[in-house]
């Protein structure tokens, strides 16, 4: 097997693999050939223009995204991959912090924005025979966005090295495979399968968010899909479609959330035959390990002997991570410090200790993931505190079957002046909430249940007690 | 109790559509659970609702767990624990 994860760019990979033929990107909609890629483009200018600049990738579509990356990495200096839900009113800090001078995109350069046009390079589907000869390569720096806060977009700096990381350690992975994820390869997790397919040699079959999970998944059968990945909720809502049985994976994995022992049987029972692992990866600690064991939780003996050059340890209570595979740094101006003094990134998610594994019991701040998004109380109890009748809230994560974890709310309420307070107007205080929540809210932010409570623990400082604060 | 087992959740189907401006499919036993116009974000917030109301979790407490495709899977997963 070539090493073919060594390469300094991902076309010049692809340009190792010894049988580019049969290997294909698939869309919902569309599919690329990675053969005609080497020969083709799927710009409107040629690459080298985009020689040693720093390019925004924004798309409508993956598949116009992967192909761009496929051509422009090893060419640019920079690569800024922009996630789906990327805000555009955003755009203008992320290009100035990123110092962005080319984007390439799908999109119309107005419905983003984009008034120069001499810094828009527009990309599609379709590849165009280019015929010119690939020039020199070298490392280009990939910048990704962090999951899930609010306000100015988070961004961290990658390499190909360092994204490939797990790829090379792991070479049973590499061969013919085919690869497919619920995941947008614009995200990080996304991103890891992308690569594994591209650098392993095999094909990958794209999500979309137009599709239904059986129409998914009956695609995925089509291309006869070998590896799938997702998170614990996506596997989920795939066993309740209907059409889990339509893909026979050899190899299932699980990133993003607490994969719990539930989902861990039930794949188990699907999918006998596959080997089901769940994985730890997140933007800023690259992919840390892998358990395949069948069960929940993180064997001790992780953290004991560091395996492919990843050491773990808890301190503060919280998973520290050390690997060539971390991020390097934050981008941007107040950028906190992402990697300590030792070279541990804190994950921010809470260990705890039983019968010689490790489990997740949450997160540090209380944040909630819901399904793959983060929640963050606090945003919540704002909202809920805007109502005349609340004195205090407390919101917090509950277990949920199936997104993993549920926001719900307790609240106090204050004293009122005639104390006859009936059950009907606890009921119209309560709906009145939700229904400022819905406004003010995404749909995952909404607490799912409100819980009227004589009394909220407070802290000494004055605080509401959080829960693995 | 089954048949107040099932009210409860068809309430509560109903319920949630309306919260979450969905379009309910009509609710019969066969009918898949991801067809019915829910996302996984609405059945979170049915079994959570549920757990308050029924006082139990099926998915939460069993062994042996599956997920359930239909709506009919669905009732007879609460059916089956209020019997436990």
């Amino acid at each position: 097997m070539l090493q073919k994860n060594e390469a300094v760019s991902l076309a010049q990979a692809l340009g190792d693999t010894a049988h580019p033929s049969q290997r294909f990107i698939w869309s919902a909609h569309s599919q690329a050939a990675l053969e005609e890629l080497a020969a083709g483009s799927s710009l409107a200018c040629g690459v080298e223009e985009l020689r040693a600049r720093s390019v925004l990738i924004l798309t409508r579509e993956q598949l116009t995204a992967a192909l761009a990356l496929m051509q422009i990495d090893g060419i640019a200096r920079r690569l800024v991959l922009c996630p789906p839900d990327v805000d555009i009113a955003q755009l203008p800090v992320v290009m100035a912090s990123a110092e962005v001078d080319v984007v390439v995109s799908d999109y119309a350069p107005a419905d983003i924005g984009i008034t120069d046009s001499a810094s828009f390079v527009s990309c599609g589907s379709h590849i165009t025979p280019a015929g010119a000869v690939r020039g020199a390569q070298q490392a280009t720096e990939w910048v990704l966005f962090t999951s899930g806060t609010s306000g100015a977009p988070k961004m961290v700096s990658h390499s190909l090295a360092s994204l490939a990381g797990a790829i090379n350690a792991d070479g049973r992975l590499a061969g013919a495979n085919v690869w497919s994820t619920f995941y947008d390869i614009r995200r990080y997790g996304g991103l890891q399968i992308f690569l594994r397919a591209l650098l392993g040699g095999g094909s990958l079959a794209l999500s979309d968010t137009e599709e239904s999970a059986a129409a998914f998944l009956i695609r995925a059968g089509s291309h006869a899909v070998t590896h799938m990945t997702g998170t614990p909720s996506h596997w989920r809502r795939a066993l309740m479609s209907g059409a889990a049985s339509r893909i026979t994976p050899q190899y299932v994995r699980l990133s993003g959330e607490i994969a719990d022992q539930a989902i861990l049987d039930s794949l188990r029972r699907q999918y006998p035959r596959a080997t089901i692992a769940h994985a730890f990866a997140s933007t800023e600690a690259g992919v840390a390990f892998e358990v395949e064991d069948g069960l929940a939780g993180i064997p001790a003996s992780y953290f004991v002997h560091p395996n492919n050059e990843v050491t773990l340890k808890v301190e503060g209570g919280s998973l520290r991570i050390r690997s060539p595979r971390t991020a390097r740094r934050y981008l941007g101006g107040e950028s906190a410090v992402l990697v300590d003094g030792n070279g541990f990134v804190d994950t921010g998610d809470i260990l705890e200790l039983r019968d010689g594994r490790y489990y997740f019991s949450g997160r540090r701040g209380g944040i909630i993931n819901v399904g793959g998004l983060k929640v963050h109380p606090e945003e919540v109890e704002a909202v809920i505190n805007r109502h005349p009748r609340v004195q205090m809230s407390l919101v917090k994560s509950r277990k949920n079957p199936v997104t993993g974890a549920i926001v719900v709310a307790e609240i106090v309420l204050k004293p009122q002046a005639s104390p006859t307070e009936s059950a009907g107007e606890n009921a119209a205080v309560k709906s009145e909430i939700l229904e400022n929540c819905h406004r003010a809210l995404a749909a995952h932010k909404v607490p799912a249940a409100i819980h009227i409570v004589p009394s909220l623990e407070v802290t000494p400082s004055g605080k509401v007690a959080r829960p693995n604060a | 109790m089954s048949v107040s087992a099932r009210s409860t959740i068809l309430s509560q189907f109903e319920q949630v559509a309306r919260e979450q401006n969905r379009k309910l499919a009509p609710l019969s036993d066969d009918l898949v659970l991801m067809d019915s116009g829910l996302d996984s974000l609405c059945f979170a917030i049915v079994v959570a609702r549920l757990e308050d109301s029924l006082g139990y979790d099926p998915f939460g407490a069993a062994e042996d767990a599956r997920f359930p495709v239909t709506l009919g899977d669905f009732v007879a997963f609460y059916e089956d624990a209020a019997k436990k």
